[in-house]
């Protein structure tokens, strides 16, 4: 065995462990239960280019009062083109006053980042953003002595 | 592995308003697709859970995904409702548990 037969192992691997759109489509029908969101009061912040995949910051707002009658109960990110379609999920209680959570993300590739909100009446709502990245999380090895 | 973690809330808030947390955990994330130069895989290792309590209730909650960066940030908002504690609870593999608690006075 030598070292260029473990990069190549390596890139074989990374391209096989890449999560497709079906399989982000899979990951959202758990959520779903097989209802479909509508489009809007969902809003990601994100930057349309970014430098670095490994370390993206992420805003995702949801437009509500956030009293207890009227209140946003989760938010779940997903990605088309990362290893695992799963990016996050939040639960919010009325006490939160604002549905919004921040983070920093990875982006393996250049796609879409989606996100659905749940609202306590039980309606779906959805939003996406696209990101165009040049250098991707995932890809640099492990830097362990050889 | 070092076990410690940063939080930031407003000391002083108005009895109902809106104030903005911030979370700093130090943790690798590693994610469980990467290789070591010698290709053997570098196993899975994040933090899945965060839990936010505020006096005793749990208020915000989080899961964690591979996809979220190493050291990771969660910010979120709180309605300043009463003088107390909020109480940081980050879980996650390989037993990684941290507890970081904040005191805020509401007037």
């Amino acid at each position: 065995m030598n070292r260029r037969v473990f990069l190549l192992s390596g890139v074989l691997f990374a391209a096989g462990a890449r999560a497709t759109p079906a399989e982000m489509q899979a990951a959202m029908r758990k959520v779903l239960g097989g209802a479909t969101p509508r489009p809007g009061k969902v809003r990601l912040e994100i930057a349309p280019l970014v430098d670095n995949g490994n370390a993206v910051p992420l805003t995702v707002t949801v437009e509500s009062p956030m009293t207890s009658q009227d209140y946003v109960k989760a938010i779940h990110v997903f990605t088309e083109r990362n290893p695992q379609p799963n990016v996050l999920s939040v639960r919010f209680t009325p006490r939160a006053g604002r549905a919004s959570v921040s983070t920093r993300m990875r982006l393996a590739d250049t796609q879409a980042v989606h996100a659905i909100a749940e609202l306590s009446d039980g309606s779906l709502w959805s939003g996406s953003a696209e990101v165009v990245v040049t250098v991707s999380a995932c890809l640099e090895d492990g830097s362990g002595p050889i | 592995m070092s076990r410690r973690a940063i939080v930031t809330v407003p000391k002083r808030a108005k009895r109902g308003e809106v104030i903005e947390v911030k979370t700093l955990a130090q943790h690798a994330m590693e994610t469980g697709y990467r290789r070591t130069q010698l290709g053997a895989a570098i196993p899975r290792d994040i933090i899945r859970t965060f839990v936010c309590s505020y006096n005793g209730e749990e208020v915000f909650r989080m899961e964690l995904h591979p996809a979220i960066a190493a050291n990771p940030l969660i910010a979120f908002s709180l309605v300043a409702s009463e003088s107390g504690t909020l109480e940081f609870r980050w879980s996650g593999d390989n037993g990684y548990a941290v507890t970081e608690t904040a005191r805020i006075t509401v007037v």
